[in-house]
């Protein structure tokens, strides 16, 4: 009852529209550079590895997967690990200023990035941290912090106090009932903050650029040099592309359920 | 929903405060600094007190109309993309199939474009768009239309908005239909035996149901493109000229490229401001829509 007329066909459209781009620049990444200059062909027809041998075997290039790895995963430790407690906190108890609190955190989320990179940049390079991941791991807290603060309010609050309640009279102290009973019955929710958060910090360019020089340069810095450096690698630059869409790819399928909740802050 | 009063609750939140203080508040005090002052070079400072904000607050001044000229850029941008993928986003919605493997196969395709990195998602219509490379330019050249996203503003706008519905309209597409999984059964029965057309169920039934979602959809949306930055950057690097340099991409020019501190600084106060206003708006409804779900979950 709740379809509408001719649903299948602007479905197949809107899918179409989605697949096509994403569909064009894998087209790409298999072709040579000849082709793709010389020719308009709407698949490979001398498909070639050469673009992702070279990006295997060519240092700065897979360096960059690794660097943007490195932070990513730091950032999506530190901003799960410090959020559960808060999230639990904001979940159960009401305290001084936790209302004003909440929404500062909110505020950080949304705050545009392009106002806090000339201070990172500043702040960063004074604590000797510039060029390192850990620097874009902490500058990615500001909004990763909140996101996952949020979310796993949401479903901490999904769980009936009751259980609290039993399990402290059971004599759990708190870090016990916090990792033997919340944990656990949480771990959905904890995969899908990890999840975002690993998301967001991974389709960040624009602090994530302005933190690292050589060291650390991660793989959007990388791609985008190539581009104004006016190398005109369009098989390579189409092969790290896709390369970068591979973790988003691979895990989609475990997350199809709860992506509007993610995105809505656990709110939908 | 009944909290306990326990200011021990603190001690919980308190590394979360620290880590978001040492990387938001530490910051932005850098900013107010340097908003109120100028400089020489040399790291010698001096008093501006409020001249930054008068000179960006002015249109009749070089940095007033950069900011003004961008920020109306940037709402235009902002209220053409919420024209579109709004409704693009209902109508995707209500088309998504009942159930069994094609909603997940759906859900999964639908998703793809909201994982990719933004600045891939700038290099993939980059690349889609040429003329001589790419599919979209060089089908819409072949089909006698002068399309060059580099030279021509209009293009270039064209491009950067069907480049954002591409990319987010699918939010939207997942946020109504998450509202509209959430319409029991029961509801569309009483439409029926009422004889209720199309319309009616749409405008009586669904269309209510969908508004919370909307609104938080309406604005993540605002926010998100209201802070644009990669996308265009990758796309078209600000241009042709200046039309498609938005707020952020303004801002990144002023304080990275030419090192104004002072102007950029004024300039990240008022967005923020600005952000901070309509953020508020946000957590207003985010956590009434909280209080409801509290409500329909005690009544159950």
């Amino acid at each position: 009852m709740h379809s509408i007329p001719g649903r299948r066909l602007i479905l197949s459209l809107y899918l179409v529209f989605l697949l096509l781009p994403i569909y064009w620049l894998v087209n790409m990444s298999f072709k040579t550079n000849g082709e793709i200059v010389s020719t308009m062909t709407l698949w490979p027809h001398v498909p070639t590895l050469e673009n992702y041998t070279r990006i295997f075997t060519d240092e700065s290039w897979y360096s960059g997967y690794i660097n943007s790895l490195k932070y990513v995963v730091i950032n999506t430790i530190i901003s799960i690990s410090f959020a559960l407690p808060a999230a639990y906190a904001f979940s159960r108890y009401r305290f001084l200023g936790d209302k004003h609190l909440f929404f500062w955190l909110l505020s950080n989320r949304m705050a545009p990035p392009a106002v806090y990179a000339l201070p990172f940049f500043n702040l960063y390079s004074a604590i000797g941290l510039f060029d390192t991941p850990w620097a874009v791991a902490l500058a990615h807290c500001l909004f990763n912090v909140p996101l996952a603060v949020w979310i796993l309010e949401g479903f901490v609050s999904g769980v009936p106090r009751e259980i609290d309640e039993t399990a402290f009279l059971d004599g759990y102290s708190f870090p016990k009932f916090f990792v033997k009973i919340l944990v656990p019955l949480i771990a959905s929710g904890i995969g899908v903050a990890a999840f975002f958060c690993f998301m967001f910090s991974w389709v960040e360019l624009l602090l994530a650029r302005t933190l690292t020089s050589v060291n650390a340069k991660p793989i959007s810095a990388v791609m985008t040099r190539t581009v104004s450096a006016a190398g005109m690698d369009w098989g390579l630059l189409a092969a790290a592309g896709v390369l970068t869409i591979i973790p988003g790819a691979l895990v989609i399928w475990f997350v199809r359920n709860y992506i509007a909740r993610g995105f809505a802050l656990g709110r939908v | 929903m009944d909290k306990t009063v326990n200011q021990k609750a603190w001690f919980l939140v308190l590394p979360v405060f620290l880590v978001v203080a040492f990387s938001a508040v530490l910051p932005l005090m850098t900013v107010v600094n340097y908003s109120i002052q100028d400089t020489f070079g040399n790291n010698q400072f001096f008093w501006n007190g409020a001249g930054w904000f008068k000179e960006l607050l002015d249109p009749s001044s070089d940095l007033g109309q950069r900011f003004f000229a961008s920020l109306w850029r940037n709402l235009a941008f902002s209220a053409i993309i919420l024209a579109i993928e709004v409704p693009l986003g209902i109508i995707v919605a209500l088309s998504m199939p009942r159930d069994g493997w094609r909603v997940a196969a759906c859900l999964v395709i639908m998703a793809l474009p909201l994982l990719i990195p933004w600045n891939v998602v700038g290099t993939i219509w980059q690349i889609f768009g040429r003329p001589d490379i790419g599919l979209l330019g060089y089908t819409l050249n072949h089909l006698g239309m002068d399309y060059n996203y580099v030279s021509n503003e209009f293009d270039a706008w064209a491009t950067v908005i069907v480049m954002d519905v591409w990319h987010w309209t699918s939010l939207v597409a997942l946020l109504c239909y998450a509202g509209l999984k959430s319409i029991p059964d029961a509801y569309y029965q009483a439409a029926q035996i009422d004889g209720a057309s199309r319309w009616a169920v749409f405008t009586a039934i669904q269309l209510p149901k969908l508004n919370r979602v909307l609104l938080i959809g309406v604005l993540l949306r605002f926010m998100d493109s209201f802070m644009i930055y990669t996308e265009p950057f990758v796309v078209t690097g600000g241009g042709p000229g200046n039309s498609t340099t938005f707020v952020s991409i303004e801002l990144v020019k002023i304080a990275l490229g030419q090192f104004d501190l002072g102007k950029a600084a004024a300039l990240s106060l008022v967005y923020n401001l600005i952000i901070l206003i309509v953020c508020w708006v946000f957590y207003t409804v985010m956590t009434n829509a909280g209080v409801d779900r509290g409500h329909k979950e005690g009544a159950v």
